[in-house]
């Protein structure tokens, strides 16, 4: 009999909304869980958020940890680790993974170093190889290499996973997860961190990672005026516009909300359109799921052409206009 | 103000302007970073600007550690040339190979040697690996609570600090009391530039070079051996796709790339 059984997932919450990339973790999990035939647990921590695991259910869970209490209403690594380290020495899972967003790349190396076990950080892959032994690929170098990572002799194997990366499932209504409760034993004055203020904007638009169509700019649009065309381009589609860094320090577009990259956002459509982008790896690496890639640039050396279904060579200023046309047209 | 000593943790990493030259030994699965030189990363710049900073505020020492081959020197020079008023190389054959678990240990111990720290400070990520595991790992391990993604710090009360911790799309903002472990963002800070001055004091002082045994590592715990982590195998990403490239004048191409859109189904037939 294996000590070590079943798949663990952080279901992250923030102010009481499950966070896409936990439900991307069941995704993930519901798979290896299927393969070896095991069980897929999910842990949900934070205040009145009970209703949340009925959600983690319907999107694959078999069973959730809950822990609610107000002091866990926000994050904050203490409180959260010693509840994480609970919910391990109690269902001793095989295989614990955890979203790469700021909360969870927070966590998880804590918890890792806590239960004292290995952690894969920010994986875009994962497998189970042939001895039985959880593989997570990490990028590196800004994505040009990729390296597959095992931790053979510890427990859980730990890994994060990008966020945006992984297909959640079909939510399948009615289906119910068991519910564990998790007791809180300590108290305010425990707790070394303090929480004395938080913020969470409301978001008004459909973020980047569930466009269909993205239109990328990068440095070679050239300046706030041309950066209108792409946004024009982007508009007529029904397009989320999205950057390279320079654009974002150049004050173009938005670092939090549009840049797309390694240490940016990773995006998934249907059709991926990037104008004077020169083609970093580390943007490369940020598109890589998108099913059809298109590559504006004046320069024919420019390694997006590369890594493009359909390229197109010449001044952008020329070229959108008359494709924001061409689409115009055939709609 | 009690005076406050910080410990500034870098990493070395191969300078981003050489990262194309990076070559993967397809034999032995490791990478060739031969000839490419070693630079200090962004956001260690900012880790040592802040620590600066609370010196400035309140007194005390700001020293600087690293773990690496010998070669690492030069880095922790650049962090003396910045301000920093000591620096530490934890360097040893015993330390190589390892994962973020064992480096954390090893940076621990050497933290440890140092006496111990008020805040321990980290660039939120490296460049080259950017996991950002090591900070909230030597916390666990010198049984401080720690905070990352820290954009905005302020020192308050005799004792704590509050932090700023940058979220997805808003804050959590946080007191500690020190000793703490801190990673900081980019925008944290504007780093300072090197001045002569930092050149004339470098002369004056030592890179301080410690082994496993000086700090006491147990060597079952550190370098390859001590990383629950390995890598099983490494490959070079290839990104290539048909690469069609279509020509003519810009009208006739536009409706080309179209129609192409449209046979591949990644746009609605008119």
């Amino acid at each position: 009999m294996k000590e070590h059984k079943g798949i663990l997932v952080f279901a992250e919450q923030r102010a009481g909304k499950l966070s896409s990339v936990g439900l991307e973790l069941l995704g993930i999990g519901r798979k290896i869980a299927d393969k070896q035939q095991e069980e897929l647990a999910a842990v949900l921590i934070g205040h009145k958020v009970g209703p949340l695991a009925d959600e983690l259910g319907e999107y694959g869970a078999d069973k959730v940890y809950l822990a609610d209490n107000p002091l866990l209403d926000v994050y904050r690594s203490d409180a959260y680790t010693i509840l994480m380290q609970e919910v391990i020495q109690q269902y001793k899972p095989n295989i614990l993974i955890m979203g790469a967003t700021c909360i969870g790349a927070d966590l998880a190396p804590r918890v890792a170093a806590k239960v004292n076990t290995g952690l894969s950080a920010h994986c875009v892959g994962f497998d189970i190889d042939d001895q039985g032994r959880f593989v997570g690929q990490v990028p590196g170098f800004g994505g040009a290499v990729m390296a597959s990572v095992i931790c053979p002799n510890h427990y859980p194997q730990m890994a994060t996973a990008r966020p945006g990366f992984f297909e959640k499932l079909e939510r399948q209504k009615g289906r119910k997860a068991e519910v564990v409760k998790v007791d809180v034993k300590f108290k305010e004055e425990d707790l070394k961190i303090k929480v004395v203020g938080t913020f969470v904007e409301e978001l008004k638009s459909r973020p980047l990672e569930d466009a269909d169509i993205v239109v990328a700019g990068g440095y070679g649009v050239g300046g706030k005026e041309n950066w209108k065309l792409v946004e024009e381009l982007a508009g007529v589609l029904g397009a989320g516009v999205g950057a390279t860094r320079p654009p974002c320090d150049e004050g173009w577009a938005d670092l939090e909300r549009q840049m797309i990259g390694q240490s940016g956002k990773t995006v998934r459509p249907t059709l991926y359109i990037g104008v004077g982008i020169s083609g970093a790896m580390h943007h490369l690496v940020g598109i890589k799921n998108s099913k059809v890639v298109v590559a504006i640039n004046k320069d024919p050396n420019a390694p997006i052409f590369q890594a493009a279904d359909y390229g197109i060579v010449g001044d952008l200023c020329q070229i959108i206009p008359r494709l924001i046309e061409a689409m115009r047209v055939s709609s | 103000m009690k005076p406050i000593n910080s410990v500034v943790c870098i990493k070395p990493v191969p300078d981003q302007r050489f990262w194309d030259k990076v070559s993967l030994d397809k034999k032995t699965k490791t990478l060739r970073r031969t000839g490419i030189p070693i630079a200090l990363g962004p956001l260690d710049k900012n880790a040592l600007e802040e620590a600066l900073r609370i010196r400035e505020a309140s007194g005390g020492k700001v020293t600087a550690i690293s773990m690496g081959p010998p070669g690492t020197e030069e880095i922790l020079e650049w962090a003396i040339v910045l301000g920093a008023d000591e620096a530490v190389l934890l360097t040893d054959r015993a330390f190589a190979g390892a994962d973020t678990w064992a480096t954390a240990y090893a940076l621990a111990w050497g933290i440890k040697k140092l006496g111990g720290a008020d805040v321990v400070f980290f660039g939120n990520e490296s460049l080259d690996g950017s996991t950002g595991q090591v900070g909230p790992q030597v916390a666990e391990f010198l049984d401080m609570p720690h905070v990352t993604h820290v954009n905005k710090l302020d020192l308050v009360g005799e004792d704590a600090l509050r932090a700023r911790f940058h979220i997805e799309h808003g804050f959590i903002d946080v007191e500690v009391k020190r000793p703490v472990v801190i990673a900081v963002e980019k925008t944290i800070n504007e780093p300072r530039c090197p001045t002569l001055w930092g050149t004339i004091w470098l002369r004056e002082r030592k890179i301080i070079r410690w082994s496993a045994d000086d700090v006491g590592a147990d060597k079952a715990k550190i370098g390859l051996p001590g990383s629950p982590t390995q890598v099983s195998d490494v490959i070079t990403i290839e990104l290539k796709r048909k690469s069609e490239i279509l020509s003519g004048e810009p009208s006739d191409v536009a409706r080309l790339l179209v129609q192409k859109l449209q046979a591949d189904s990644v746009l609605p037939k008119g």
